[in-house]
């Protein structure tokens, strides 16, 4: 590790603690319903939706009806993004000319961007038009976003409120979020990557000739207004199949620092909204404390292993970090801090291949995604996915200090235990049977191009990053298969709403309760103990459900390496 | 600090005798019942594990397969492993049994003397009264039912119920009326009118407790419950999936091996004992002489926020005792002494005998009957409000300042101012002043005060610690209360305390989020009783109060309200200890089976067997070994409950991690090890 590495890797963290406060302070006062800085400007805009949705914005909802509102509003979303993609040769905009992706395809890229997933099994300029670009993909990515911090917010109301029988109205928070947040902040960013030389055009395609003679087409497209949001809406699905690799997605060092800043800026501050809604804002810090110290040692294990390299070339006199699968333009620190960043969240753009890191630093990113993205985690579902997780911890220390477990006054019984372990069953049940049967059937291992441990973690990272949300690709696996495509669309669905659907659940349930009061005999969770038992409970978690599979893709490719064995 | 419950309990047993164990290898047995098991989704997972590797036995027998050998120890180790689980269970249930038996045996039918409606009287069974008979029952005479002393009063040998041999009295009217079936009538005669049906009294109703067959889950334990069953499922996910995932490395292992992983990883020692727990929890409270009425009632006990504690009885020792003796100017204090002690010579209430023996005490006035003088007792009135004797010419009486000074005055006499000062003085300490007068001349005042029981602060200290705050209720005015609130060391007092004022204040407490526990006796107390979250009723108490609390304390000693918040919190504390320790555990067990299991297809990964364990065969074999002494290792502690002692949730919490928690992850490691060494110098494997 180089001083360099690490003094990156440590002014990332510290940009990130100044503005989780003054982020956390602007989400809770949005949510709580109280007047921003952006009202004068965008009430206007809030109050015509609703005028034009027949939103009643004061309306409290009950959990089961804002999540029957939640999920009528994400299958609309699917749907209207299907019917997109499967037109888009009769729709304008389109001037490269392609034609509609098959029905697979369009099913799995319709679940992946209305899950917040952004997982593709397609390259952006060679499959999808401007339109469908723009007015399909871009628009989910602002209302899936939206729609995970909305879930949050009514998870923080649950905690916050006492004797109440609803959560809030899923229509205004889901509007607010979108208009207050996600709108302005994305249009800042886009139009500073565009100064920083982002494209943004709906020109046709270039074809150039390069020194060698040969011609090259070079893709052009409305980019930076999907990359600003791509980042702060934790979404991740690049318009260049390279991602953000690619120079006219992120063009230069600083636009890579401030895309890294974007991808936590949300799920950080929502941590201290979380505090202060709750009127306690070190319940907040504790969280942000957990998620840190999870995303500092993965960052810290992917960087020592990407910069020590491979042990192998190093006996040839080729040592030095690993460079393999990496832009020159960021370097190891760069892409280790990345990688780890967009796994730790559930965003899933990446700058470099992750099939071409080591085998260690390859697990932090599987590991990242498997413990259910909560260090940081995605926008509204990182708070939300740590919360079960902080549910788990208080349940089973809380009993060691004698009393019914209690977490922020609100006792856990039987509901939020069996809701918290549901939504944790259905994350690992997707991930490992999608796994297992694809390991074994000839549509699974037929596009697998690599052999050994490393193919097996090829089929793996596919699955954890979709039933994770994440959408990032380890490469490696040619997943634009019907099988591909059907299994991750169905493992997309089950680890986003077979987790939001318990966590409303819970904050239904939580929602109804007396606040206790607190005591010395209470279970204090704002303090390095609490912080600590969080952690362990994460790692614990992911780790138990884990191991078996990991032990057969990185952990034993690690082992071979040191044997001289590649794969 | 010390700990909060006694190391020794009133009535504890031993763990185990040869007929709760000669019970339990039984019961443990015909637990083996799938449809038993089915209720405890992790052991009966082990069982569904145990059987499928049992047939695939007699495949290998069959075969004559080289792993005949290895899968036989295991078959056998996973049937031990159900078998444990069952075991402790059994032991919990047995031990309740032990006791049940014990108090059948007092429930001998009985032939009751039942009041006919014309007025005679009929032999009837006791099984055949209903509630509203009236029985009468004479000395020697068991009594029926449970019931209301309507007529008459009576000793009652209650020791069948309290174990404690000294006869009470029971009569009727006001709050010593209740009797209980099953105990007897020592003298006189009594009324009774029968309060319970048949099957339903209150002895029936310790029966079905000690045996544990109205033994529901608490909401604890169903919580746990349903974390043990998903983690279950999640290990059952991940060892399935396995298969395949070998499959695609090459080399796959045999079911015995996988059984062997799932079952541990699946936190069997948590399942195993989680039952026994709760038995063992409600035993404990049994022990205590506290009849809880529902699991649910001990674990609320551990939640409790605020203790409701009666001033007499709980925090003082029941009535005020004479502690200084003030005379006025030109009387001395010897003077004074003894006068107050002729006074109360006759008087037999507890004050009036605190004086007697204070007068001894200091100035060794011996103690004279009240024969060898010429003396006329005056008993105290509620219209003169004093009481004491007139001899050898001289009045000498001893009452309340005022009712004193109205006396001297009528004799003729003079009081000065001082009187009134001491008198006040003493009030403002929170005592009670008695001002005694020889006829027209008054004397001093006799300094009464509240004594606080001996090692009630350390107690009451110790709570605070627990995060539970403690409020007095008295009847006193607030400056009395007050005094004794600060000598005790209660967190507050609730003072001229009606019951309607209890139910306001549990009521508010209630309302800002504070669990409540209160102790009462009378009627009256049963509103808030009923309220209060846990409220623990005297034995020697209503009927009323006993059905509105949901605990009864059988040797009526309000002062156990204490342990009982302790043995709630033991209960809950054990299950979550045992509950880390059980998951803790896994990481261990990974280490050894996982090299194991792909030490063909992927050497390499020998590199994880950090506990060099010998071979493939062993390593698993050691692990499931393991896992199944591991449950019979911590029966004792499920049935004993971890240690307790008080102490903030920060303090508890980081002890029991760091034991439970810390222990549960390294335990393993040398625990396997050293069965890897056993099995291999045996040639087992």
């Amino acid at each position: 590790m180089t001083s360099n590495g690490l003094l990156q890797i440590g002014a990332y963290f510290l940009v990130i603690l100044a503005l989780t406060k003054p982020m956390g302070i602007f989400l809770a006062r949005l949510f709580q319903g109280e007047r921003t800085f952006l009202h004068p400007v965008l009430r206007p805009l809030e109050r015509l939706i609703y005028r034009l949705a027949g939103v009643r914005q004061d309306v409290e909802q009950r959990w089961t009806e804002y999540a029957a509102s939640l999920l009528s509003f994400s299958f609309f979303s699917f749907l209207s993004v299907y019917a997109i993609e499967r037109l888009q040769a009769l729709l304008p905009l389109n001037p490269a000319g392609m034609s509609a992706p098959a029905p697979d395809l369009a099913f799995n890229t319709a679940v992946s961007f209305t899950t917040n997933t952004n997982w593709q099994a397609y390259a952006g300029e060679t499959t999808m038009s401007y339109l469908v670009q723009m007015a399909a993909l871009t628009v989910q990515n602002f209302a899936s976003a939206a729609v995970g911090v909305a879930v949050a917010v009514a998870l923080i109301r649950g905690f916050s409120r006492q004797q109440s029988d609803t959560v809030g109205n899923f229509w205004a928070d889901l509007t607010r979020g979108a208009v207050y947040l996600f709108l302005p902040l994305s249009l800042a960013a886009a139009l500073w990557f565009c100064s920083q030389g982002v494209i943004q055009n709906l020109s046709g395609y270039i074809k150039a000739t390069t020194l060698e003679g040969r011609t090259q087409v070079i893709a052009q497209g409305p980019v930076a207004s999907q990359e600003a949001i791509k980042m702060i809406g934790t979404n991740g699905g690049g318009f260049f199949n390279a991602n953000s690799a690619h120079p006219f997605e992120n063009p230069t060092p600083l636009t890579n620092f401030v895309q890294m800043v974007a991808i936590f800026l949300i799920p950080a501050g929502l941590t201290h909204a979380f505090g202060r809604m709750t009127g306690d804002s070190r319940q907040g810090w504790a969280l942000f404390a957990a998620m840190s110290v999870l995303f500092l040692a993965g960052v810290l294990v992917v960087y020592g292993a990407e910069q020590s390299g491979n042990p192998n070339l190093a006996r040839l006199g080729a040592g030095g970090g690993n460079m393999e699968g990496k832009e020159v333009r960021f370097g190891v620190a760069a892409t280790a801090l990345f990688a780890t960043i967009t796994t730790a969240a559930s965003c899933g753009a990446v700058i470099g291949m992750h099939d071409s890191f080591t085998p260690l630093g390859g697990l932090v990113t599987l590991f990242n995604m498997q413990t259910g993205e909560v260090i940081f985690g995605g926008a509204g579902a990182g708070l939300y996915g740590m919360l079960l997780f902080a549910i788990l911890a208080v349940f089973i220390a809380g009993l060691m200090v004698g009393r019914t477990p209690e977490y922020l006054g609100k006792k856990i019984e039987a509901k939020e235990v069996k809701m918290a372990m549901l939504a944790l069953i259905a994350t690992s049940a997707a991930i490992l049977l999608f796994t297992a049967v694809s390991a074994v059937i000839p549509a699974g291992t037929g596009t697998v191009n690599n052999s050994g441990p490393h193919g097996f973690a090829e089929i793996l990272y596919a699955y954890s990053s979709g039933a994770a949300n994440n959408g990032s690709a380890f490469a490696g696996l040619s997943a634009n298969t019907p099988w591909y495509n059907l299994t991750i669309a169905i493992a997309m669905l089950l680890g986003r709403f077979l987790i939001i659907i318990p966590m409303l659940a819970v904050a239904g349930s939580l929602a109804g309760k007396k606040r206790l009061a607190v005591t010395s005999g209470t279970l204090p969770t704002h303090g390095p103990l609490f912080i600590g038992l969080l952690v362990g409970t994460v790692i614990v978690a992911g780790a138990l459900t884990f191991f078996p599979a990991l032990s057969l893709s990185p952990v034993v490719e690690h082992f071979l390496l040191l044997e001289g064995r590649l794969y | 600090m010390e700990a909060l419950l006694p190391h020794k309990l009133a009535r504890s047993r031993p763990l185990a005798d040869r007929e709760i164990l000669h019970r339990a290898l039984r019961a443990s047995l015909l637990k083996l019942n799938p449809a038993t098991l089915a209720n405890n989704p992790v052991i009966f997972t082990v069982e569904v594990g145990a059987a499928v590797t049992s047939i695939l036995l007699v495949r290998d027998v069959w075969a004559g397969s080289a792993d005949t050998a290895f899968n036989l120890q295991i078959a056998l180790w996973l049937w031990f492993t159900v078998l444990f689980a069952n075991f402790a269970e059994a032991m919990a249930e047995a031990r309740g049994k032990a006791q049940a038996d014990t108090l059948r045996r007092t429930k001998s039918d009985t032939t009751a003397k039942r009041l006919s409606p014309g007025g005679g009287i009929e032999n009837v069974s006791a099984s055949q009264l209903h509630a509203g008979d009236v029985v009468i029952c004479a000395a020697g005479d068991l009594i029926p039912g449970d019931g209301e002393v309507v007529e008459g009063v009576a000793t009652v040998d209650e020791s069948v119920i309290t174990g404690e041999s000294a006869p009470v009295i029971r009569e009727s009217g006001g709050d010593r009326s209740a009797v209980t079936g099953g105990t007897r009538v020592l003298s006189d005669q009594i009324r009774i009118r029968i309060t319970s049906n048949p099957g339903a009294t209150f002895l029936d109703r310790m029966i079905a407790l000690v045996e544990g067959a109205e033994r529901r889950k608490t909401p604890n334990e169903i919580a746990l419950n349903i974390l043990i069953a998903g983690l279950t499922l999640i290990f059952l996910l991940a060892v399935v999936t396995l298969q395949p995932f070998s499959q695609y490395a090459g080399a796959v292992p045999s079911v015995a091996v996988l059984v062997s992983l799932l079952v541990c990883l699946i936190p069997t020692t948590i399942g195993g004992l989680l039952s026994a727990i709760g038995i063992a929890g409600m035993d404990r409270v049994m022990q205590h002489n506290v009849l809880a009425m529902s699991g649910k009632a001990v674990e609320a006990a551990g939640d409790v926020n605020t203790l409701l504690l009666d001033k007499t009885g709980t925090i003082t020792i029941g009535n005020r005792q004479a502690v200084e003796f003030l005379p006025l100017a030109g009387v001395t204090a010897r003077e004074l002494a003894e006068a107050a002690q002729l006074a109360s010579l006759a008087d037999e209430t507890p004050e009036g005998r605190s004086v007697v023996v204070l007068a001894k005490e200091k100035y060794e006035l011996r103690g004279r009957g009240l024969a060898q003088y010429e003396a006329r007792f005056i008993p105290f009135s509620a219209y003169t409000r004093m009481s004491g004797a007139d001899l050898n010419g001289c009045s000498l009486r001893k009452g309340a300042s005022d009712a004193i000074t109205q006396f001297v005055k009528e004799q003729g006499g003079h009081v000065p101012e001082e009187l009134k000062e001491i008198a006040g003085r003493i009030a403002r300490q929170g005592g009670t002043p008695l001002a005694v007068a020889n006829g027209q001349r008054a004397l001093g005042v006799i300094h009464l005060k509240d004594v606080v029981k001996g090692g009630m602060k350390d107690r009451l200290a110790q709570l605070r610690r627990m995060g539970i705050q403690t409020v007095m209720i008295t009847g006193d005015n607030p400056l009395t209360a007050a005094a004794i609130a600060a000598e005790a060391g209660v967190d507050r007092f609730l003072a001229q305390a009606s019951p309607a004022d209890k139910l306001n204040y549990i009521r508010n407490e209630q309302a800002e989020g504070r669990l409540v526990a209160m102790t009462g006796d009378g009627t009256n107390d049963a509103p808030a009783l009923a309220q209060a979250d846990v409220g623990l009723a005297m034995n020697t108490g209503t009927m009323a109060a006993k059905e509105a609390g949901n605990m009864v304390d059988l040797d009526s000693n309000p002062t156990k309200l204490i342990e009982v918040v302790a043995i709630g919190k033991q209960l809950l504390i054990t299950r979550g200890a045992l509950t880390t320790f059980s998951i803790a555990n896994d990481v261990a067990k990974y280490f050894a089976i996982i090299p194991a299991m792909f030490m063909t297809a992927y050497p390499a990964l020998g590199a994880l067997n950090v506990m060099g364990l010998h071979n493939s065969r062993s390593a698993v074999l050691a692990a499931v070994i393991f896992n199944a002494l591991i449950i019979v290792a911590l029966v004792p502690l499920a049935l004993r409950g971890v240690k307790y002692r008080a102490g903030s949730a920060d303090d508890l919490l980081r002890r029991n991690l760091l034991v439970y928690g810390l222990g549960g992850l390294i335990a393993p490691f040398p625990g396997i090890w050293l069965i890897d060494r056993l099995i291999h110098s045996l040639g087992l494997a």
